[in-house]
């Protein structure tokens, strides 16, 4: 049990640790950049006068570095993320507003990535060496490593350009469609989940894989063979399970670099998430947009993969009783 | 002359390990796929007649492939096929600076970290674990966009922030290597600390670190496309990302193939050549992957 709690605080330390650097990161770059951005700040001609007030709060313009840092660790925990350049509200009202359709998209792409890839990768591993094994695993190198926001290009480009067949992008079709709303997000939705298909898919094949690689080398496979059991009930109920603990990790370890196909994926579409506002805040340099993206997006990769642990250990005995 | 025999046992052994690369299915494909590339970019002014930002005339802008424009123009008169042979300079240039710079650092604190354990392995392991969790493509991007559109920020912050996943795989190759018997020895002549590293453990950790660097040009490559193309690109440096960024923005792409499949392209191929080579580097010298 001993084991346990040093392992359950060596992960809360790393989730804290986190978003603090992410946060500290966010305070310093800040007042790095060239020409005193928090003076530019101020005097943006789009920021209104009562707004203005509410930004010198919360930088704490006149005190020193120390207690303006104070400070805007303070806000920033407290939900404020100050105003944003263009829209003249607070960010953190637009990130609110974003955040559902994006974990929306992420979310459904995920479900079937996982259920598909592990179940190939599985397929592949335990056929290793094969015909099978090596076209599958090429394939998802291709679709693992093509760039994903050109894959979103050309399917653009094909299917809603040329044949018209999916819309444009958005989510939604601009003054209404004569298909029940659902019908009309699912119909945008379609070809961003193929792209981030592709990637996700590919990846969780080549995770699935490696691990089936090693499982499949221990004793009670041998013992199962040496019982006489058939492969499907080797490869079901002694394999996969084995191969599946380590996946669980990966898969949140993964979850921050994942997050990238998202952004990629909603610029090409245009879809109305935090990548599309991430793109537009980078176009007009609306820093404290980007920045309150920045760390909402960290705060929660940083949990998914705490909660990852927690489950992690939850179904390895292993990691409780604190055998590494 | 003793240096001269340990050259050409070197020179033996490079031999045979490029032999046994050509050999592997991966490693082939993966030379195949990345030396056309590497071809046009060292030899980029003789393989077109056009600077890559020279703008056409009227008449010259959205010109499909013809014979005085193989791969036609884009929506400014600019050669695409131009633009691709100068964007190959940039991509390999970005990947390869940004790869080594960063396994530089990456073995170092790998190295460090496991030799010196205790402590200071905690606290640089911590970094490590926080760089890791950290999503990558949000943290280049908020980075870049304060720093400033420029390649060398861009090769900058990929090598600053892509270390970690080298040192911890060097850091547990050095913790094995230590247990070793010749390591004991080295430390009982009394060699001191940065010989024991960098002369005892080093030479056995870079056949990894070597494999590592070249998935790593992969990643490079990839994530500066990515950042051109999401705007936050060099504007005095188009690379394939950037004509991408162009295309996109442009809002004609539909009419344009020419200009969209083959910086696509290129980044597809040139990622996936290094990711393949990386690959078959790792299964030929680290003995795990041999009996798979």
């Amino acid at each position: 049990m001993d084991g346990y709690w040093k392992f359950l605080a060596k992960k809360t330390l790393t989730t804290l640790l986190t978003i603090f650097a992410a946060l500290t990161v966010n305070f310093f770059i800040f007042r790095i950049m060239p020409g005193d951005p928090a003076l530019l700040l101020i005097k943006s001609p789009k920021l209104r006068k009562e707004n203005i007030e509410l930004v010198r709060k919360q930088l704490g313009l006149d005190r020193p570095l120390w207690q303006q840092y104070l400070i805007y660790l303070k806000e920033t925990l407290r939900g404020n993320f100050g105003i944003s350049f263009q829209h003249n509200i607070p960010v953190s009202k637009i990130i609110a507003q974003r955040l559902p359709q994006t974990l929306l998209l992420l979310s459904v792409a995920l479900a079937i990535s996982i259920v598909v890839g592990i179940a190939i990768g599985a397929i592949c591993g335990w056929k290793r060496g094969s015909k099978l094994d090596a076209a599958l695993l090429t394939a998802s190198l291709i679709t693992y490593t093509v760039p994903t926001f050109w894959i979103g290009m050309v399917l653009l480009i094909v299917f809603s350009l040329w044949l018209g067949w999916f819309p444009v992008g958005g989510m939604t079709t601009v003054g209404g469609a004569n298909i029940p709303k659902w019908l009309d997000i699912l119909r945008h939705m379609a070809l961003p989940e193929v792209v981030l298909l592709f990637w996700y898919t590919g990846e969780f094949v080549i995770l699935t894989r490696g691990n089936m690689l090693d499982v499949v080398k221990e004793d009670y496979i041998l013992t199962a063979k040496a019982k006489g059991l058939r492969d499907i009930k080797i490869l079901k109920d002694h394999a996969v399970k084995n191969a599946l603990l380590p996946v669980v990790t990966i898969i949140a370890l993964e979850v921050g670099w994942m997050v990238s196909g998202v952004i990629e994926v909603e610029v090409v579409f245009s879809w109305p998430g935090m990548g599309k506002l991430i793109y537009d805040s980078v176009l007009q340099r609306d820093y404290p947009v980007l920045q309150g993206c920045f760390v909402i997006i960290t705060v929660m990769v940083v949990l998914a993969n705490f909660f990852a642990d927690l489950i992690y250990s939850y179904i390895d005995p292993r990691v409780r009783r604190g055998v590494e | 002359m003793k240096r001269l025999k340990g050259l050409t046992k070197e020179l033996l052994k490079l031999k045979g390990f490029m032999k046994e690369l050509l050999s592997n299915k991966y490693g082939l494909a993966g030379i195949v796929l990345i030396a056309p590339f590497i071809i046009m970019a060292v030899f980029a002014p003789f393989l077109t007649s056009y600077g890559p930002y020279e703008t056409g005339g009227l008449k010259e802008i959205l010109l499909p492939p013809c014979k005085s424009h193989i791969l036609g123009t884009d929506d400014m008169g600019r050669d695409v096929w131009s633009q691709l042979v100068y964007g190959a300079r940039i991509s390999l240039t970005v990947g390869f600076l940004a790869s080594a710079i960063g396994i530089c650092i990456g073995t170092t604190v790998g190295l460090v970290a496991g030799f010196y354990g205790g402590i200071v392995d905690e606290i640089l392991m911590r970094i490590v674990d926080v760089l890791l969790i950290m999503p990558f493509l949000p943290f280049v991007i908020v980075l870049a966009a304060v720093l400033g559109p420029s390649m060398w920020n861009i090769i900058f912050l990929l090598a600053v922030l892509g270390w970690p996943t080298d040192a911890r795989l060097v850091r547990s190759q050095v913790l094995s290597i230590k247990e070793r018997p010749f390591f004991e020895a080295a430390v009982c002549i009394g060699e001191s600390d940065l010989k024991l590293m960098f002369f005892e453990i080093l030479p056995c950790v870079l056949p990894i670190v070597f494999a590592e660097t070249v998935l790593w040009v992969a990643n490079a490559i990839y994530s500066e496309a990515v950042l051109s193309f999401l705007g936050l690109g060099d504007p005095t440096h188009i690379s394939w990302g950037m004509m991408l960024n162009f295309a996109f923005s442009s809002g004609v792409m539909a009419k344009a193939w020419w200009w969209v499949y083959p910086p696509g392209m290129s980044i597809a191929f040139v990622v996936l050549g290094f990711t393949f080579l990386g690959s078959a580097i790792n299964e030929i010298l680290s003995p795990k992957y041999k009996e798979v």
